[in-house]
C-alpha cells in the first residue's frame, strides 16, 4: 500500500484510534488551571507588595526580586517532588508561569544528575527549556531590530 | 512465508519474573516469582535496577528449571535502552554466550522465538529468553523528566517495570508439555500514529476494520 491509499488508511485509522480517547475535559482543566495559575499569580503579587512595602524596592529591581523568588519556590518544589504532582491536576496552570520554566530546568538537573555533574547534569540541564531560550532570545532579538528601525 | 513452525516442537520449561510495586498492586502482582517494594531495587539509578531485575529474572528461570548455569548454551535477551545496555550488561554475570535483540514491546516474543528456532535446529539444548523494562529509565529515554509537571493523556499508557526470563529448551531435555509450535514474524507498519504517550496504537495496529 502506497501513496495515496496509505495516506487514507493512516488517516481512518488515526480516526479510529482516537475514538477510544476518552473525552478531553475542557472545563474542568481550565478551571483547575485557572485556580492553580491564579494562585500562583496571587503569590506574586503578595510578594510585590511584601517587597515594596517592606524593602522599599520598585520597578525593575521590584519584579526581579519577584521572580528570583517564584523561581527559587518553583526550583524547591521540583526537588520535593511536589511539582509533577501539582502540574499533573493543574496543566497549563502550573506550566505557563515563571514557576513552570524553573521546574522545566530543574527536572532535567534532577534527572540526568545520576550521569555526572558535567556531562549529565549540567549538559543535559536544558533539554527542556533549551529551545524555548533559544527561540526566545531569537524573537526578542527580531522584536528589538524592528522596533529600532521603526 | 510469514509463520515458520517448529517440527521438533521446542519446550518451554520454566519462567523467572520480577515486577515493581505499581504492577504488583494489581493482578499481576500474584504471579511474579518476586515483587519489589522499591523501584531502585537497592541500585543508585534506574538503570542499574533495570539491568539488576533483568539478571534476576534470568537466574530465576534457570532456578525454577532446576538446572545450573553451566548447562545453559545460551542467552538471548534485549530491553529498551540504548545499545540494550542493560541486557548486555546482565549477560556479564552470566558465563555462556550472550545474543542481543531489540524489539521495542515484542522483545520477548522475538527472543522467544529466536529461542526456539536455534533448538529446533539443534544448535543448542537449553536457552534463555529474557527481557526487561523499567518504568523510570524509559520515561527518560524515551519522553519527559519524571520531575517535570507534565500532564499525561488519559490514553497514555505505562513502561512496564519488571522483567521476565524463560528456560527453552529441546523435548528430550526436559518433560515440560508447554511447547512453542510456530512463530509468525512481524512487518512494519506506519499507521502514521506520532503520539509518544500512544504506544499500543503504533506498535500494535488493529487493521481489520479499516477502510483503505
Amino acid at each position: 500500500m502506497t501513496g495515496k491509499n496509505r495516506e487514507n488508511y493512516n488517516k481512518n485509522y488515526i480516526a479510529y484510534v482516537n475514538s477510544f480517547d476518552p473525552p478531553t475535559q475542557h472545563f474542568k482543566n481550565c478551571y483547575r488551571a485557572f485556580l492553580v495559575g491564579g494562585f500562583i499569580c496571587c503569590i506574586g503579587q503578595f510578594l510585590r507588595y511584601i517587597f515594596e512595602g517592606a524593602f522599599g524596592l520598585s520597578g525593575d529591581e521590584l519584579s526581579g526580586a519577584v521572580s528570583v523568588v517564584l523561581i527559587f519556590l518553583g526550583t524547591l518544589l521540583t526537588g520535593l517532588g511536589v511539582y509533577d504532582r501539582i502540574g499533573k491536576n493543574a496543566g497549563a496552570g502550573s506550566i505557563v508561569p515563571i514557576t513552570g520554566f524553573a521546574n522545566s530546568v530543574a527536572s532535567p538537573a534532577i534527572e540526568f544528575k545520576t550521569e555526572g555533574l558535567v556531562y549529565g547534569m549540567a549538559a543535559k540541564m536544558f533539554i527542556v527549556a533549551g529551545p524555548i531560550i533559544v527561540y526566545g532570545v531569537l524573537a526578542g532579538t527580531l522584536v528589538g531590530l524592528i522596533y529600532l528601525f521603526l | 512465508m510469514q509463520t515458520i513452525f517448529f517440527k521438533n516442537q521446542p519446550r518451554i520449561v520454566s519462567s523467572g519474573t520480577i515486577a515493581g510495586p505499581k504492577e504488583c498492586a494489581g493482578v499481576v502482582g500474584k504471579f511474579v516469582d518476586k515483587g519489589l517494594t522499591d523501584d531502585m531495587f537497592g541500585e543508585s539509578t534506574y538503570e542499574k535496577a533495570e539491568c539488576k531485575m533483568l539478571a534476576f529474572a534470568i537466574t530465576q528461570a534457570i532456578k525454577n528449571a532446576e538446572l545450573t548455569e553451566k548447562e545453559i548454551d545460551l542467552l538471548i535477551s534485549g530491553d529498551l535502552l540504548n545499545q540494550i545496555i542493560s541486557a548486555s550488561f546482565a549477560a556479564r554475570d552470566f558465563d555462556f554466550p550472550f545474543l542481543g535483540v531489540y524489539g521495542a514491546c515484542s522483545t520477548m516474543a522475538e527472543s522467544m522465538a529466536i529461542a526456539a528456532a536455534f533448538v529446533n535446529a539443534g544448535y543448542h539444548k537449553r536457552i534463555v529468553a529474557a527481557t526487561g523494562s523499567h518504568f523510570s529509565s524509559a520515561e527518560r529515554q524515551y519522553r519527559y523528566p519524571l520531575e517535570l509537571g507534565c500532564t499525561r493523556p488519559p490514553q497514555s499508557q505505562w513502561t512496564v517495570t519488571g522483567a521476565g526470563g524463560v528456560v527453552i529448551a529441546d523435548k528430550s531435555e526436559c518433560d515440560s508439555t508447554v511447547a512453542i509450535t510456530a512463530a509468525t514474524i512481524g512487518k512494519v507498519v506506519d499507521f502514521g500514529i506520532t503520539d509518544v504517550n500512544n504506544m499500543g496504537a503504533a506498535m500494535a495496529p488493529f487493521m481489520g476494520i479499516i477502510e483503505p
